[in-house]
């Protein structure tokens, strides 16, 4: 009977169809009460999401980033309905997440990178079990799904194991494992890859591309690692102080962020730095190596042409800009402003 | 727009009942899922459970040490005061295993748990109260048994069918209005997260207060218990009843029969201040 329901409700999306995820005008406004003395109190208004609008379609896999404070978790847990916004209208698969929690919750998987949705004292099966029955997923849906993720995310050693027990990098999988037994529409991760090595950041990367691509999850997921996005994400929105600066495709970020291309030139000896045409500029001479910087937005290849053509050249590389440096550029630019 | 509006109207009227429901269920699962997993170590279990035993047995010893000095506690016999002891353990021990981890409440919002808890489908309250629940404080509702037991044993019960009725009705009553202030302590530890002490001072402090006779107590803090947090309707009322002895306060008898009343009256109040705290909660994130 609860199998028949969760499925009647994956055939009505209702109005959101298009836009899975929608929001208008989202506020979050928290009164800070700091001690300034014994009982004395200093009350001060934060607004930590201040007006934000974006909308998300079916599908899609969306980076959502920014500095520390910049409102993503509390954006991600208006998205999950832990928190009530202040204001605005926000829509998820067309059901207000405050409002009505407990129904949003089974569409929705979370994975909250810093602490476990697990049952820590128990075994990893206990608390897949106890979501089975909670979730009320039909038994077959939960066998395959459980099935898939212990395969792909290699937990068969780990199902009896205590959660505490596991690495941080097991748990992680564990915790993805868990939110996706119930086949959610939307999958939301706050710091999946926070503090995990190298190989388990490839193993739930992976993994969380496979989703996407079979099963057409929609995706958002809040990070440091830019990694994660640039081989995750074909979007990514940008917020700081509560507002969104940047929504667009990762490259694009590079010009909204004026960021520059390195140009890496051997020449066949040591010679004066290169004329280079505006607006490209020698940064570094060592050698015969030269390095010379020019705008992201512009082509390389008419650059390339010249120095060929003027001076003895042995080899060359592009470097791309680095996108931390760029995203770092782009607060100062909004903090100075 | 009017459309989705409507639908969420009628769910919001759908839900009291639903949600009652949906509790229970989910308190069941996540309750079944701790037994089963206590019962993996049996061996483990019975210690437990013997421990809280003998640690809730070491009262009533302090009890029988005062009474190789005296042979009245503020008039009261040592079978009444025994009386008042098991009444009172059974009851807090029945609360206590049904809901005691209620007190872990402010911990979890501080470290931010209680979030996971709101990304699931099912009430916040019944997750909580679930929450590592515990078949070894059973050994606590065994020990006030035996007491209960010893105290009818040795006390001389003029015994009616009105005193009859009134045991379980008031072991019930008494259970359900500790569970209520447990449920109370749990929605203020949503704004002040360090009161799990203050808690405590209600429900443990309250459970060794009716250990012992009401005349021993200034009559203010018996006002306090009766009339503020209505726990002397837990025991002391009704004990009074069955023993022929007079009520504090100059109360009515028909007091002795409230426990279920005040029981169902004190639920409401603690479950309106669990929305408000959750409500808060939800508002501030902290």
């Amino acid at each position: 009977m609860g199998g028949s329901g969760t499925m009647a409700g994956a055939d009505t999306a209702g109005p959101g169809a298009a836009a899975f995820i929608e929001l208008d005008g989202v506020e979050k406004v928290f009164d800070v009460r700091k001690k300034t003395g014994f009982l004395k109190r200093e009350r001060r208004r934060v607004r930590a999401v201040d007006g934000l609008s974006f909308t998300v379609a079916r599908g899609e896999m969306v980076g959502y980033i920014g500095p520390n404070g910049a409102g993503k978790s509390t954006t991600i847990k208006m998205l999950t309905g832990i928190l009530t916004p202040s204001g605005g209208r926000l829509r998820v698969a067309g059901i207000d997440p405050s409002r009505e929690r407990t129904r949003l919750a089974q569409r929705i998987g979370v994975v909250f990178g810093q602490r476990t949705t697990l049952w820590w004292d128990l075994p990893l099966i206990d608390s897949y079990r106890l979501m089975h029955r909670m979730y009320r997923i039909p038994d077959v849906r939960y066998r395959e799904n459980l099935e898939r993720c212990v395969e792909l995310l290699q937990l068969g050693e780990l199902l009896d194991v205590p959660v505490r027990q596991l690495s941080l990098g097991q748990r992680m999988r564990g915790d993805i494992a868990a939110a996706l037994l119930h086949d959610p529409d939307v999958l939301y991760l706050d710091e999946p890859t926070i503090g995990l090595d190298v190989v388990s950041k490839a193993k739930v990367r992976g993994f969380l591309r496979d989703l996407n691509a079979e099963r057409g999850t929609t995706v958002l997921l809040t990070t440091h690692d830019l990694q994660d996005i640039e081989q995750l994400c074909s979007r990514v929105m940008v917020i700081d102080h509560g507002r969104l600066v940047y929504d667009g495709p990762l490259a694009g970020l590079h010009e909204a962020g004026e960021s520059e291309r390195t140009l890496v030139v051997d020449l066949e000896r040591e010679l004066p730095p290169i004329e280079a045409p505006e607006p490209a500029r020698v940064m570094r001479v060592e050698g015969p190596r030269q390095w010379l910087a020019f705008p992201a937005s512009a082509s390389a290849a008419g650059l390339v042409a010249r120095i060929a053509a003027e001076y003895p050249l042995v080899d060359l590389s592009v470097r791309e800009p680095d996108i931390e440096s760029v995203i770092a550029r782009m607060y100062a630019e909004r903090t100075s402003a | 727009m009017a459309e989705t509006a409507e639908a969420s109207e009628a769910a919001g009227r759908a839900e009291p009942r639903g949600r009652v429901v949906e509790g229970l269920r989910a308190y069941r699962l996540i309750a079944a899922m701790w037994i089963r997993s206590t019962m993996a170590y049996r061996t483990s279990f019975v210690l437990t459970t013997f421990g809280n035993f003998a640690m809730t047995a070491l009262d009533f010893v302090a009890i029988l040490l005062m009474f190789s000095r005296v042979d009245a506690l503020g008039g009261w016999s040592l079978g009444e005061v025994a009386l008042l002891y098991g009444l009172s353990g059974i009851s807090f021990g029945l609360a206590d295993l049904a809901i005691g981890s209620m007190d872990r409440l402010g911990r979890r919002v501080r470290d931010g748990t209680l979030d996971t808890l709101l990304v699931r489908p099912a009430p916040m309250l019944a997750q909580v109260a679930a929450d590592r629940f515990a078949l070894r404080r059973l050994g606590r509702v065994t020990q006030g048994l035996l007491v209960l037991g010893y105290a009818l044993v040795v006390v001389d019960v003029d015994w009616t069918v009105a005193k009859l009725l009134l045991m379980p009705v008031m072991l019930l009553g008494g259970a359900g209005i500790f569970a209520a202030v447990f449920v109370a302590a749990g929605a203020f530890q949503f704004v002040a997260q360090d009161a799990s002490e203050v808690a405590n001072a209600f429900t443990y402090g309250g459970m060794t207060m009716l250990q012992y006779p009401p005349t021993v107590f200034a009559l203010d803090l018996v006002r306090g218990v009766t009339f503020v947090v209505p726990l002397a309707f837990v025991n002391w009322l009704p004990a009074c009843f069955v023993l022929d002895r007079p009520y504090p306060l100059d109360l009515p008898g028909w007091v002795a029969f409230a426990p279920p009343l005040v029981a169902v009256a004190c639920g409401a109040l603690a479950g309106l201040a669990w929305r408000a705290g959750l409500r808060s909660y939800r508002s501030t994130g902290s």
